[in-house]
């Protein structure tokens, strides 16, 4: 069955998610509120920045991410500065990274959410008296719903799922930054396939009922939002 | 000439821009509404009335503009009031209830943002007022276009507006649908204190609804006035056609038991309608289609047409249709309109100042 390094890689991993996917929904939701109300022509430049990790491998963001946060980077110099340290190879650093790396499975399905509900729900909040803040809170928001759920469970199953990145950022740190991806691998280099197939065949369900999941919940709300691929 | 009621509406605005298509569209207005009654803003689609409305909703802004609302200034110059902090109420041409809340929830989302608090007997009111009592706890993808329509309405009267506004509201909806709200509304005038501003391309819903008309051609108002002064009008070619007819307004004032008829008397005129049941003294208002009307130069006795009276030509003008021709007549106090064919006039030789025989074929009770 598992070993301890086994379920500290599955509780890491569970927990980088889940924090990741929290903070992709404060992060995600301004930048698809943007993108699907602007008419500004930074709208191409923003929307292309955003979904660039759905097309560039792993390595090349990781890479980037690993000189931005080395000592010499903009944002190791700020953490540096701050006096929280370097981020590479830490917990926090592999957060960071993640957050970048699933933001266009979060931001693509509320952008196509808000999108699709045209001007007329505000304008008519707007006709009684709900001024521009509230209007985004108590009518935008629980009416693109559908959106944030898909948005959720992807962000947090993409997480899950990476793999380059977390080499590039987090290295194989036990309890800190090996995730079962890692461990995986770990598990085939070192010829232990028994193991590999324990925790390769968790993560093989894992993702069949997160899809499944989200198709369902799809079919259910009728109209599609997963903008993405 | 409402222009000293310091509680009226003065609405001005100048807007420009181009269609998706990249015609160019201008809406230069300058109107004076009543304070109260129901002021219909007639027009075919691309004549500027829903941008008007949108206008005073401050949904969308002119370029320039002035609007003053019962002496509050909404517009004027750099200063312009947002949608969210006027007092209207405003019902869309398609339903535009928020999916997520039920026929109540979108009730309550107004009376929770309404000045004063709603009392339960005010709500029930409205609730029978629209007839929705039996949708109120579905969602809107669960209600019918009118239900959804009717809830909308409710919706606009709950936030407690001052000035209501409505953009086609029946637009969207079948015929059949139309009917069925129809007298929702039509109660609706008669219960409300405020002033309606209502968007329509439909003449029929009109001379049901409106006291007062505003017909806008191309961006700008090329008829206004009382409903009766303005469909009495042969000039303004947004009103001639197939549906062209007079509006009178009257008062019941006798009762035919054998023939299920009742008397209604205008200024100088009476005339014989349906006996709809109405109570006598009650006032009618009646449409009079000009392809209803036909002219003799004798009364001819011998006829089926039960009512007839003698008028004067006061003016003859070409109609959209190139075989036709309206007439307008005054007989007395009130004006009627006839359609008749070139071939007729030429054939009768009708001329404006002649006597002759008006025969109304049909009458219309719309209210």
């Amino acid at each position: 069955m598992f070993t301890a390094a086994d379920l500290d890689a599955i509780w890491l991993t569970l927990r980088l998610a889940s924090i990741v996917t929290v903070l992709l929904l404060i992060v995600g939701t301004p930048i698809a509120w943007w993108l699907a109300r602007t008419q500004s022509w930074l709208k191409g430049p923003v929307g292309a920045i955003v979904a660039l990790p759905l097309v560039l491998p792993p390595t090349v963001l990781g890479f980037y991410m690993l000189v931005a946060m080395g000592p010499n980077g903009a944002i190791g110099q700020f953490t540096q500065a701050l006096g929280i340290g370097l981020l590479p190879f830490s917990f926090w650093g592999l957060v960071i990274a993640s957050v970048v790396y699933s933001l266009p499975f979060v931001v693509q399905p509320i952008q196509n959410a808000m999108q699709a509900l045209g001007e007329r729900p505000l304008e008519a909040a707007a006709t009684l008296r709900v001024g521009p803040w509230e209007r985004f809170f108590c009518v935008v928001l629980p009416l693109s719903k559908p959106g944030f759920i898909t948005a959720a469970i992807l962000g947090f199953a993409h997480t899950v799922g990476e793999f380059g990145v977390v080499l590039m950022i987090g290295g194989n740190i036990p309890q800190q930054t090996r995730v079962v991806s890692v461990q995986i691998y770990d598990y085939v280099e070192a010829m232990e396939y028994g193991q590999a197939h324990l925790l390769a065949g968790l993560m093989v369900a894992f993702s069949f009922v997160v899809l499944l999941g989200v198709y369902g919940f799809q079919r259910q709300g009728s109209n599609s939002m997963l903008g993405v691929k | 000439m409402v222009a000293s009621d310091q509680h009226a509406i003065h609405a001005a605005f100048k807007l420009s821009r181009s269609h998706a298509s990249g015609e160019p569209f201008t809406l230069d207005v300058d109107i004076q509404l009543p304070s109260s009654g129901v002021t219909a803003v007639f027009g075919h689609s691309g004549s500027g009335k829903t941008t008007f409305l949108r206008c005073v909703a401050g949904l969308e802004r002119a370029q320039a503009g002035q609007l003053t609302v019962q002496g509050e200034v909404w517009q004027k110059e750099n200063c312009h009031v947002p949608t969210h902090q006027r007092p209207i109420g405003y019902v869309f041409q398609e339903a535009s209830l928020f999916e997520h809340l039920t026929g109540m929830g979108n009730l309550a989302f107004a009376m929770k943002r309404a000045p004063t608090p709603t009392s339960d007997e005010g709500l029930q009111q409205i609730i029978e007022l629209m007839g929705i009592e039996s949708v109120l706890t579905r969602l809107p993808k669960h209600m019918s276009g009118g239900e959804r329509q009717r809830v909308a309405i409710a919706r606009a009267l709950l936030i407690q507006p001052r000035l209501l506004l409505m953009d086609e509201p029946l637009a969207s909806l079948d015929h059949q649908r139309k009917q069925e709200i129809l007298p929702y509304l039509a109660r609706l005038r008669a219960s409300l204190k405020i002033p309606i501003l209502y968007v329509s391309h439909s003449v029929d819903e009109i001379a049901q609804l409106a006291d007062h008309v505003v017909v806008l051609e191309q961006g700008t108002v090329v008829a206004q006035g009382d409903i009766g002064e303005v469909f009495a009008r042969t000039d303004v070619n947004a009103l001639s056609g197939f549906d062209t007819g007079a509006v009178w307004q009257g008062k019941s004032v006798a009762r035919d038991e054998q023939w299920h008829l009742v008397k209604v008397s205008f200024q100088q005129t009476e005339l014989w309608v349906r006996d709809t049941g109405e109570a006598l003294g009650s006032s009618i208002r009646v449409r009079i289609l000009a392809r209803d009307v036909s002219l003799a130069r004798t009364a001819l006795d011998e006829t089926s047409i039960l009512n007839r009276m003698p008028a004067t030509i006061t003016d003859i003008c070409p109609d959209r249709d190139e075989a036709m021709i309206l007439v307008r007549l005054d007989c007395g106090e009130e004006v009627l309109i006839a359609r008749l064919t070139k071939r007729s006039l030429d054939k009768m030789a009708l001329q404006v100042g002649q006597e002759v025989w008006a025969q109304i074929k049909s009458v219309a009770i719309v209210r």
